[in-house]
């Protein structure tokens, strides 16, 4: 058996799953961070997969994939300040307990 | 210089503009506006006379107004000499009228307003001088009547002064409808108000045979007009507003009602003059004649037994106007315009010498005064001077024109004559009596400080003592009668001086004269005694003929009657209607009222619940959670995206 695209593409959706089912059921605002890079990293095996398989000559694929795990990286910098600046104000990091959104 | 005529009514018409608007910011609070009006005016009418004199033409000035149809209303003035010498007297007389005022208003509230009414009127009084057509004299002739009221009035706030400014309004105007109606009968017979073209045409016989009601239309006509000169020069019988018009300030009742306007119904007739002449028969002047021959006869009596010094002034003016009125109607054309001028100085300076010792007195009742000719010797000078104009002692003033006046009755009608030499006795009598209750003997009022007025006031009397004691001279005959010459109407000739006439009224004047010392100063009559021996006589004429009292009977009350009927019925009937409207509204309010509190408001409170129930139901979707809108987020992206696969 060999690997085809099709094995990635399965991958890659059990994991952005995964990511989504962390995001939606965890308390914990860092477990809803790692929900949240699990999901960009399926979206990374996408990319590179396609790259490799539909168009082998290009490297679109992978070079936006460096894009989105630079991204990835800034955007846990930002939610981890966020988590902690919470934390300060509302001496939690559970999700359900920062309500001030509603009314 | 007659092209510039027309500034001498637009200067105090100005001044009275700049008052008004300014008022007491103008140098000397506005009188010194008003005196600079009066007095240019003054200047330019003394420079066309002096043109006149050299023989100038009749000047016109028309400038058109309201045109229609072929014809056309037109903004008119005429210069000619009976002009000229009107402008004289009204600007003359007016001017040191205006000076006085100074003196005599001083301490008046309302000093500046008095003067602004003063310009007012002048300017009007000069239109009304200056017109050359009916439709413009007549409303000259208006506006000099609102000043009248408006000055009449002036002290509002008694109201014995507000009635008399009513009773004066009222009373001419009654005579201002026959006025009007002549000359609407003028116009619609003629075509046109201007008088060159009127007596043009009526000289030409244009009215000739046309007759009213069973009268010659002329005559209809020229008694109509005469009609608003009655009102206007207070003749019998509309003549009591004048004594009840004393009620304003002094310098009014010299300037207003002594000199210049009540002689415009004079002015007037003399103006139409041609109307009356031409009339058949002289009828016209017959009536005028009559009623100026009562009218002088009747007012000198009353002024006999009057005690209030401006009201027997008042009485003397009707009695003089009835005078002129008398020399109109008997062909004395320039005999009446002549004592119409004289009069205006020497009554003018009655007036303001009376206004003089009221200041001084406080009291307008000669049997309170008395002694007064040491304390005020300017006025008791000049005083004297216009009581001898007024009595007809030669040489002043009085005594020229009266003269004429009497000569021309003398050689008309002898019972008019016995008339008019009756009313110079008594002027002399009730003249001469003022002066020995005022000026003679111990003053009789003993908390008074008589002191003479200031220069301001005196001044102006002397000036117009020198007018009152030389202007006949211009009619004196043995100067060969230059007034005569400079103003008189075609086809008409003055009678011969005649000693025997002159002679009859100065006997006349000194009789009266004597008569007067033997009762009020030597007293060898007590007046008591000739009160009582007069009896009913004396009632009567103390009662002034029962002319006020038989009006209140004939027009007042039954005004009064019938208004109060009126208001009745306006109470009972008209306000009934109104309230019956006034009910259905508020009844039908009633019921939109219902309809709105629970129909518009039920729907708009509906809207209302509606939007917040459906908000309270809706809030529980807002649960604040970012976790639930992911969940939604992603359910409805599997929907879609289903939605999108199963196509």
């Amino acid at each position: 058996m060999t690997l085809g695209l099709t094995h990635f593409l399965v991958l890659s959706t059990l994991l952005f799953c995964l990511g989504l089912f962390a995001m939606l059921t965890r308390r914990n605002a860092v477990a809803i961070l790692m929900g949240v890079e699990l999901m960009l990293n399926a979206a990374n095996i996408n990319l590179v997969a396609f790259n490799k398989y539909v168009a082998p000559g290009a490297l679109n694929g992978q070079v936006f994939a460096l894009v989105v795990i630079t991204l990835a990286a800034c955007e846990a910098g930002v939610g981890l300040a966020l988590v902690m600046s919470a934390y300060r104000n509302l001496e939690t990091v559970h999700v359900d307990e920062i309500n001030v959104m509603k009314w | 210089m007659r092209e510039l005529a027309w500034l001498i009514p637009v200067l105090p018409l100005v001044a009275c503009a700049l008052i008004f608007a300014f008022g007491p910011r103008l140098p000397g609070r506005g009188a010194y506006v008003a005196i600079a009006g009066i007095g240019l005016a003054a200047l330019l009418s003394i420079g066309i006379f002096v043109e006149g004199l050299g023989g100038a033409k009749a000047h016109e000035l028309n400038v058109r107004w309201v045109p229609y149809g072929q014809t056309a209303l037109d903004l008119g003035l005429r210069v000619d000499n009976l002009t000229t010498v009107m402008l004289l007297v009204v600007t003359i007389v007016g001017s040191m009228i205006f000076v006085y005022s100074v003196g005599y208003m001083h301490d008046d509230p309302r000093f500046s307003r008095f003067f602004a009414y003063l310009s007012l009127f002048a300017a009007s009084m000069l239109l009304l001088v200056l017109a050359n057509n009916l439709l413009f004299l007549y409303a000259g002739w208006e506006l000099v009547g609102l000043c009248s009221y408006l000055l009449i009035g002036f002290y509002f706030e008694k109201p014995s002064a507000a009635r008399a400014s009513m009773k004066a309004f009222v009373t001419t105007r009654v005579g201002d409808l026959f006025m009007f109606l002549g000359i609407l009968l003028v116009f619609f017979t003629l075509g046109t108000f201007r008088f060159e073209e009127i007596f043009a045409k009526v000289h030409a016989g244009a009215l000739e045979g046309m007759m009213v009601g069973g009268l010659p239309l002329l005559t209809v006509v020229a008694v109509l007009l005469f009609g608003g000169a009655i009102g206007k020069s207070a003749q019998v019988p509309l003549h009591t507003w004048l004594p009840d018009a004393m009620e304003g300030p002094t310098p009014v009742s010299a300037l207003i009602h002594a000199a210049t306007m009540v002689a415009a119904g004079v002015y007037m007739v003399a103006r139409t003059y041609l109307l009356f002449f031409e009339s058949p028969g002289h009828g016209a002047l017959t009536v005028v004649a009559w009623i100026g021959a009562v009218t002088a006869l009747m007012a000198a009596t009353i002024a006999v037994v009057q005690d209030d010094i401006k009201r027997v002034l008042a009485y003397s003016t009707i009695s003089q106007l009835g005078y002129m009125m008398l020399g109109l109607g008997m062909l004395g054309y320039a005999a009446g315009m002549f004592h119409l001028m004289t009069h205006a100085f020497f009554k003018a300076l009655l007036f303001l010498g009376a206004g003089s010792v009221i200041h001084a007195m406080h009291t307008n009742d000669i049997k309170a005064m008395g002694g007064l000719a040491r304390a005020m010797p300017s006025t008791y000078w000049t005083f004297l001077i216009g009581t001898l104009a007024l009595a007809g002692v030669p040489p002043f003033a009085g005594f020229w024109s009266k003269d004429e006046i009497l000569l021309e009755a003398f050689h008309h009608h002898r019972g008019l004559y016995a008339m008019a030499l009756a009313a110079a006795f008594l002027t002399a009598f009730y003249m001469f009596r003022v002066i020995f209750y005022t000026f003679a003997g111990t003053t009789r009022s003993h908390h008074a400080h008589p002191h003479e007025s200031p220069a301001v006031m005196t001044r102006p009397l002397w000036v117009l003592a020198v007018f009152s004691a030389g202007i006949g001279l211009v009619g004196a005959p043995f100067l060969g009668n230059p007034f005569h010459h400079y103003l008189h109407f075609e086809g008409l000739k003055a009678p011969a001086f005649s000693w025997g006439v002159a002679l009859a009224g100065v006997g006349a004047s000194g009789a009266g004269i004597a008569a007067a010392a033997a009762v009020y100063h030597w007293k060898v009559v007590p007046s008591g005694a000739l009160r009582r021996a007069a009896g009913p006589l004396f009632t009567l004429v103390a009662h002034k003929y029962y002319f006020d009292e038989l009006y209140a009977a004939a027009v007042v009350r039954p005004t009064l009657a019938v208004a109060r009927a009126l208001r009745t019925f306006d109470v009972y009937v008209i306000d009934l209607i109104v309230n019956l409207f006034g009910f259905a509204g508020l009844g039908l309010a009633r019921l939109y009222r219902v309809f709105d509190l629970y129909v518009v408001d039920g729907a708009v409170n509906l809207l209302g619940w509606i939007a917040q129930t459906a908000g309270g139901v809706l809030r529980y979707v807002q649960t604040g959670r970012a976790q639930n809108y992911l969940l939604a987020i992603a359910l409805g992206v599997i929907v879609l995206l289903a939605a999108g696969l199963f196509r």
